[in-house]
């Protein structure tokens, strides 16, 4: 099922000399070179940064240093994450040309750890999206099946990945954005809890749900950078230190077991089956689930009762957060900017400006969550949405008295074909149906391939309680083994 | 549906122009979401709080500490400012 090296294959390589960091770099780069014209998973290549990169893991090795697992391994990075003195555009017109002044933490981390950062990958403007569809820049294919879609937002990272033009790269997921793409391109994918991971460096989209994640092609790839990337950074106050399983406490219960899979209690909420689903989606998941039980998990169908609220909660929450994020981007300090000679007025600036740079997705998110947050319409929609996920983060809380782990589709169907729903904004928001409830309740999840339809990769998430990533991981680790 | 001039008075509160074509389009599209929106009426709330983060419950403060930045680092910052005198970003005249 793996195409080309995992993060080991890559240590043992160096580390035996079968071949250098800058070998294995290059060969990346002749493989972007062939591929990526068709794929379109990149927006910008970064090979001399990367080849300095390798060539300083490399001297490390020649003097004998011990090196990390993570030295040489080439990575690819989702354009709204910055990387010093590299473009960063959030695939958006208004930041074209934008050169990253400074260092997200979670590529500062894997920098530390001697990862090769290839190049920027391709997503739906700000995030804002299920098809990568919603980029400026370019369109983005599906590696399985070219006139589909890779899912989105960070539809150019599951790419990049599913492809081998990167070893793994890292995503950012608000409503789905790293599930979702993983499923439909046969990866697997994180989104961590929230806090888990510093978002400083990541360009804001809903601030209160966006997570960093890593996009890889095995769990053990996936844990390796997630554990990389974790951890509290002063620079963003919602981060956390990723506590200890023994010292969680709170409404997701104190116990923690080793996890062994006859003990292993796997919740199926009955709202994500049925009405809505892929026949051949649901098909496919629930064989999964029948495989997990043969092995003597216990299977408990359970409830998630306000599942059915969770788009227009999701959707009123994030276009708010976005509308005051993206107020930023003025043509004061950086980006586009209509500030020409001869005009006076500072707010035709602002007008012309945004009216420009950004794209009509991002535009109609701006224009709802102004509007859910304005006089008069506050109540009913911005604070009624906040209530509404106060009763979906505690159906998962009940839940979780009763099971260890939740398993659902990431997606109803497979990956869809380009244009079939741009034209439609609210088909796509429908998209995140099984993914948004996930942000809202800042759980962590994780997207793991289990089999295909047709030519077409079906993706099982993994839900967990709040910091049991490692739990999650375990359970991934032993459903990898037997689809 | 919404109308024409409740799209242009949230436009500009956004601070986003439109065309014409646009204000017509973003008129019906936003009427079909927000209708959708509507689905949550349904809830009864009346007993709930609000939730506006997932995980962190306390708010975290720190010193209020000036850090200096490199001289190359404030550079870089203002190199993407299209105007600039003096090390300082120049802006139009905010009041009249």
């Amino acid at each position: 099922m793996v195409k080309g090296f995992t993060i080991s294959d890559i240590h043992q390589g160096l580390k035996e000399k079968k071949f250098s960091a800058q070998e294995l770099a290059q060969n990346y780069f002749k493989k972007i070179n062939s591929l990526d014209e068709k794929l379109g998973a990149f927006l910008e290549i970064a090979q001399n940064e990367a080849l300095s990169q390798a060539k300083r893991v490399d001297e490390s090795i020649s003097q004998g240093k011990k090196v990390s697992l993570l030295a040489g391994v080439p990575m690819a990075i989702k354009d709204n994450i910055l990387v010093k003195d590299i473009k960063c555009t959030a695939a958006s017109k208004i930041l074209e040309g934008y050169q990253a002044p400074f260092e997200a933490t979670s590529v500062k981390k894997l920098r530390k750890e001697g990862a090769v950062f290839l190049g920027k990958t391709n997503l739906d403007e700000f995030g804002m999206g299920a098809s990568t569809e919603n980029s400026a820049f370019k369109k983005t294919c599906n590696p399985h099946d070219p006139t589909r879609v890779p899912g989105g937002s960070s539809g150019g990272s599951a790419v990049a990945v599913a492809a081998d033009e990167c070893c793994c790269a890292l995503g950012s997921d608000t409503g789905g954005s790293v599930r979702q793409p993983a499923a439909f391109c046969g990866v697997v994918g994180l989104k961590p809890t929230y806090g888990a991971v510093s978002r400083y460096g990541l360009i804001a989209f809903a601030s209160s749900l966006d997570q960093i994640g890593p996009i890889a092609k095995t769990i053990e790839d996936a844990e390796i950078v997630f554990n990389a990337i974790k951890g509290k950074d002063p620079k963003d106050s919602t981060s956390v230190e990723v506590p200890k399983i023994k010292n969680l406490k709170g409404p997701y219960g104190v116990s923690s077991r080793a996890v062994k899979i006859e003990n292993l209690r796997i919740g199926i909420p009955k709202e994500y089956f049925g009405e809505g689903i892929e026949p051949g989606v649901e098909k496919i998941i629930k064989e999964t689930i029948k495989k997990v039980e043969k092995q003597g998990a216990k299977i408990e169908e359970i409830s998630l009762p306000h599942t059915k609220y969770a788009i227009a909660c999701y959707y009123i929450i994030c276009t708010s957060e976005a509308s005051a994020n993206l107020a930023r981007y003025d043509g004061i300090r950086y980006g586009l900017s209509k500030d020409e000679e001869g005009k006076s007025d500072l707010l035709d600036v602002y007008l012309e400006t945004r009216e420009e740079g950004f794209g009509p997705e991002v535009k109609r998110r701006i224009m709802l969550g102004t509007y859910a947050l304005s006089a008069g319409y506050y109540e009913a929609y911005y604070l009624k949405a906040q209530k509404v996920r106060t009763l979906i983060k505690q159906d998962f809380e009940k839940a979780f008295q009763k099971v260890d782990v939740i398993f659902t589709p990431v997606s109803p169907f497979t990956a869809f074909k380009i244009g079939e729903k741009i034209e439609d904004p609210l088909a796509m928001y429908l998209s995140d149906v099984f993914t948004a409830s996930v942000n809202l309740a800042g759980l962590p999840a994780l997207s793991l391939p289990c089999s295909k339809l047709g030519k077409l990769p079906v993706g099982l998430q993994i839900i967990g309680k709040p910091f049991r990533e490692s739990e999650i991981f375990e359970v991934g680790r032993f459903i990898e083994k037997i689809v | 549906m919404i109308s024409k001039k409740e799209v242009e008075h949230v436009a500009k509160l956004a601070r986003l122009g439109l065309t014409g074509k646009e204000i017509e389009k973003m008129q019906k599209e936003l009427t079909l979401i927000l209708n959708y929106f509507d689905l949550l009426k349904e809830v009864d709330v009346s007993q709930v709080s609000p939730t506006s983060h997932s995980i962190l419950l306390e708010n975290v403060d720190r010193e209020d500490i000036f850090k200096e930045e490199s001289p190359e680092t404030v550079n870089k910052m203002l190199a993407g400012a299209p105007a600039k005198e003096k090390g300082h970003i120049k802006v139009k005249g905010v009041l009249g």
